[in-house]
């Protein structure tokens, strides 16, 4: 019998080399969703009335089973990473931009009107005083966005082979080694929880403002700020 | 003189971590009475306050409500048996404002009919339009919803009524409209309150008794408001009370003793004769009324031309005092107001019934003074208003 | 070659709106599914929700517990179970549940944190038990978020259960995997668009659901 860590050779990768593709299949898509989603974040807080059609769009797109998203693609996109991180890219999207919009714009308005007083001008004012301001709202959203995207890649398994630790499943099914599926799942769920400290972590070193848990202060054992808002975009 | 409703009983609050918020206090606090508890930040007013209720139990000492220990009572009970108003009005945003008053008759098994028209009453007796019963409390103001809370707390009538610093929320007109609308309900009502604010004006205003508590929850000093400005224990006090407490201290005096002067008065219709009569060097000026006697204003005799007086050219009045009402404060108040350095003093009509000085005011204070040792408190029957106010003279 | 057509294709064909691979008998089953995986996750989630947000204790365990259920794959779990104890509803049930789990509990907890404090303190001071305090006065302000929680999650199972069709039950998860191994993509199409279709419905009748069990005080609020 093999171990829990032989893979079959028609993966063509080792254990390691399919934690490798997975988290490349899993991370490029949330970082390209951020980088799309700032500006569009950014438009939605200037622009009021372009946020309800925005919320609109995105709550129908991610309605749409990620497999049937896949197999759309497959037409145009071939049975590639390509065809699953698009839409992932999508789903990022949905979850990152509500939560940096609300971000921005949980900034107080008396602390926007002294930066202006002070003679911030609009572009400083964003980077200097609103978006460090939305970072804990913006990491909430990186965290979900980065769990539900690891855990999503394994269904590209399904569009041949392209589900990265999902092929594991795969070939759990084909043959019927239930130890591969329970690999799977375990090392998804552990990329999962070590993507996501690693990103508190992240959060804890870029607000060293924010008051840390602990002391008698009731506030401390809340969960992020932006969770309860972000629950609706989560996938 | 009435009995004592709450006795506090050496009580002390420690928590967990060793913070002392309230240290070894004593308090008695009268039936039918306001008892204010202040102090800056810290003091542990609030927690005082929230012991009585048990929403805070404490580490040490006894709470006696009429004479038994608050800890053997049922906490629901004890509470629904006493009325409690915090900062906010804390209503609950989902219920109208009936439904929000008709709250503890509720919670007390009352029928539903029965403690919303209890409601309807209260509503009207804290000054509430009946128009607003059906609303939720996003549509009222500040000020109104506080008025709920007030009347939310009554709604069961209760003996005794907690209240946490309810008015500190609204702006100053607002409060001191609440204020007075407190005093006149205790007037009809007659409760035994117990009232937390930071505000030492506040608390000189409403209370019959005022505790001065200082930081780490130790007493400082509990004694009628008047005794309080006359003798404060110590320098933290002083201090606390602020730098014109002598001038507050006027408004327990009543200005009924002022020796008033009617002569230096003339009509706007007066004889040459009865200007010259009437000038007699008693004042520098003359006092001009209407034809009702309401005051005009001032004028030196000579400039005054029988039959030509304008009205326009005399010295303003400035705002005059009421004798029976008003307080030596309001009646110095008046004269150094006054451009001529005279306070005007009116009946209830509004009619001039005599003039005084700002010297014949300040040998009255001297004199008020001299009555009342400053160690005892003053007598103060007039500071809280209504004549049926309910006052303990220390 | 273009969505359009498809879906025009699909739900123009008849033959997709009779018998056991109808339209109707798989948006019923596909109702089915989300009705019993939202009613399991919700009498875990909403209990304990609840008490821990109106004590203010253990978020930090709910925030990791919701961490935990989010990395754990659907997919992943749903061929697991499959592998372990065989085909049957437990295999569909148990993924979906621990999907929506999360954004039920997570939510809750915030909702009863986000109250506001005052009405909470002032029901006490006037006497309200515990039960009382939860029930007539936090859960109706908490409601509107509750709501959404519970909507996410529905949403979420609604779009999740397609994956019952991959271990051979029903719902509309059927014509996208059978049109995945057939290459018939106007299969595919037809069924994405009904689970969007049914996403929309299931908004709408939250939606709904807001107008009619949230206060009119607390609504205006929000």
């Amino acid at each position: 019998m093999s171990g829990f860590f032989d893979i079959p050779s028609d993966l063509q990768h080792s254990w390691l080399g399919l934690v490798g593709l997975h988290l490349r299949e899993a991370l490029l898509p949330v970082l390209a969703g951020l980088v799309v989603s700032l500006p569009l974040a950014q438009l939605c807080v200037r622009l009021r009335w372009l946020y309800p059609p925005v919320l609109w769009v995105t709550t129908v797109l991610y309605a749409i089973p990620s497999l049937a998203f896949f197999v759309l693609l497959i037409d145009y996109t071939g049975q590639t990473e390509l065809t699953v991180m698009i839409p992932l890219t999508v789903y990022s999207l949905v979850v990152l931009v509500p939560a940096i919009v609300d971000g921005v714009r949980s900034v107080p308005p008396e602390t926007l009107a002294a930066a202006t007083a002070m003679g911030f001008g609009p572009v400083r004012r964003y980077f200097q005083v609103q978006l460090p301001i939305a970072v804990p709202a913006v990491i909430a959203g990186l965290r979900v966005a980065t769990v539900s995207s690891i855990s999503l890649v394994s269904v590209g398994a399904l569009i041949g082979n392209q589900g990265a630790l999902g092929n594991l499943i795969n070939d759990a099914n084909i043959y019927n080694r239930p130890e591969l599926a329970v690999n799977a799942v375990l090392s998804m769920a552990v990329l999962a929880i070590l993507a996501d400290a690693l990103l508190v972590a992240v959060r804890l070193l870029l607000t060293p403002w924010m008051p840390r848990a602990g002391r008698r202060r009731p506030a401390a054992d809340v969960p992020d700020p932006a969770t309860a808002a972000l629950e609706d975009a989560v996938r | 003189m009435f009995g004592v409703l709450i006795r506090i009983d050496s009580v002390t609050k420690r928590y967990p971590d060793g913070t002392v918020a309230v240290d070894r206090l004593s308090l008695e606090i009268p039936d039918r009475s306001i008892t204010v508890l202040v102090g800056p930040s810290g003091c542990g007013k609030t927690t005082t306050l929230r012991m009585i209720n048990r929403m805070v139990e404490p580490t040490e000492g006894t709470i006696l409500l009429d004479g038994q220990d608050i800890l053997q009572q049922p906490v629901n009970t004890l509470r629904r048996s006493m009325g409690y108003v915090i900062q906010n009005a804390g209503l609950f945003q989902h219920r109208t404002i009936l439904d929000n008053i008709a709250t503890v008759p509720r919670l007390l098994g009352w029928g539903k009919d029965r403690a919303r028209g209890r409601a309807r009453e209260l509503m009207e007796r804290v000054g509430l339009d009946a128009a607003l019963a059906k609303r939720y409390p996003y549509q009222l103001s500040g000020g109104q919803q506080q008025r709920v809370g007030v009347a939310r707390a009554l709604a069961a009538d209760p003996p005794v009524l907690l209240m946490d610093e309810p008015f500190s929320a609204v702006d100053p007109v607002v409060r001191k409209g609440l204020q007075d609308e407190l005093l006149r309900i205790q007037a009809e009502l007659g409760k035994t309150i117990v009232f937390v604010t930071h505000d030492i004006d506040e608390a000189v205003k409403l209370g019959t008794m005022v505790a001065v508590l200082r930081t780490g929850g130790r007493l400082a000093q509990y004694a009628p408001p008047a005794e309080l400005l006359s003798a404060p224990a110590d320098a933290f006090v002083e201090d606390f009370l602020g730098a014109d407490r002598g001038i507050r201290r006027l408004s327990f005096f009543p200005a009924t003793g002022l020796a008033l002067l009617t002569t230096p008065i003339v009509a706007v219709d007066a004889t040459a004769e009865q200007i010259a009569a009437r000038a007699t060097g008693e004042a520098p000026y003359l006092l001009v009324t209407d034809l009702d006697g309401r005051p005009l204003g001032w004028s030196e005799p000579h400039e005054l031309t029988a039959g030509s007086i304008d009205p326009g050219r005399l010295l303003s009045h400035g705002r005059p005092f009421v004798p029976g009402t008003d307080s030596l404060r309001a009646a110095l108040d008046c004269a150094v107001l006054s451009p001529t350095g005279w306070a005007v003093a009116v009946g209830a009509d509004g009619r001039a019934t005599g003039v005084v000085s700002q010297q014949t005011i300040a040998e009255a204070i001297r004199g008020a003074h001299a009555a009342v040792p400053t160690d005892a408190p003053a007598p103060h029957s007039l500071a809280k208003g209504g004549p049926a106010d309910a006052k303990v003279a220390g | 070659m273009n969505l359009l057509h498809f879906i025009n294709a699909f739900f123009g064909d008849g033959a997709h709106w009779h018998g056991y691979n109808g339209i109707p008998t798989r948006v019923g089953e596909h109702v089915g599914y989300t009705l019993q995986a939202l009613a399991i996750a919700a009498l875990i989630a909403l209990p304990v929700g609840l008490v821990t947000g109106h004590y203010g204790r253990g978020g930090n365990v709910l925030a990791m517990i919701a961490v935990a259920g989010r990395a754990l794959p659907t997919f992943g779990l749903l061929v697991l179970m499959t592998l372990l104890v065989g085909f049957g509803m437990v295999n569909v049930m148990t993924p979906l549940v621990v999907l929506a789990v999360p954004p039920i509990l997570v939510t809750t907890y915030e909702a009863m944190r986000s109250v506001d404090p005052s009405p909470v303190d002032a029901a006490r001071g006037m006497g309200m038990s515990e039960a009382g305090v939860l029930f007539q006065v936090e859960l109706p302000a908490a409601l509107p978020l509750i709501l959404g929680g519970l909507r996410s999650g529905a949403i979420q199972i609604v779009s999740t259960a397609t994956i019952a069709a991959y271990v051979s039950l029903g719902g509309l998860g059927r014509y996208i995997v059978d049109g995945l191994y057939q290459r018939d993509y106007e299969k595919v199409v037809g069924g994405a668009t009904l689970v969007a279709g049914l996403a929309l419905v299931t908004l709408a009748v939250f939606w709904a659901l807001g107008r009619f069990a949230v206060s009119r005080g607390v609504r205006q609020r929000a």
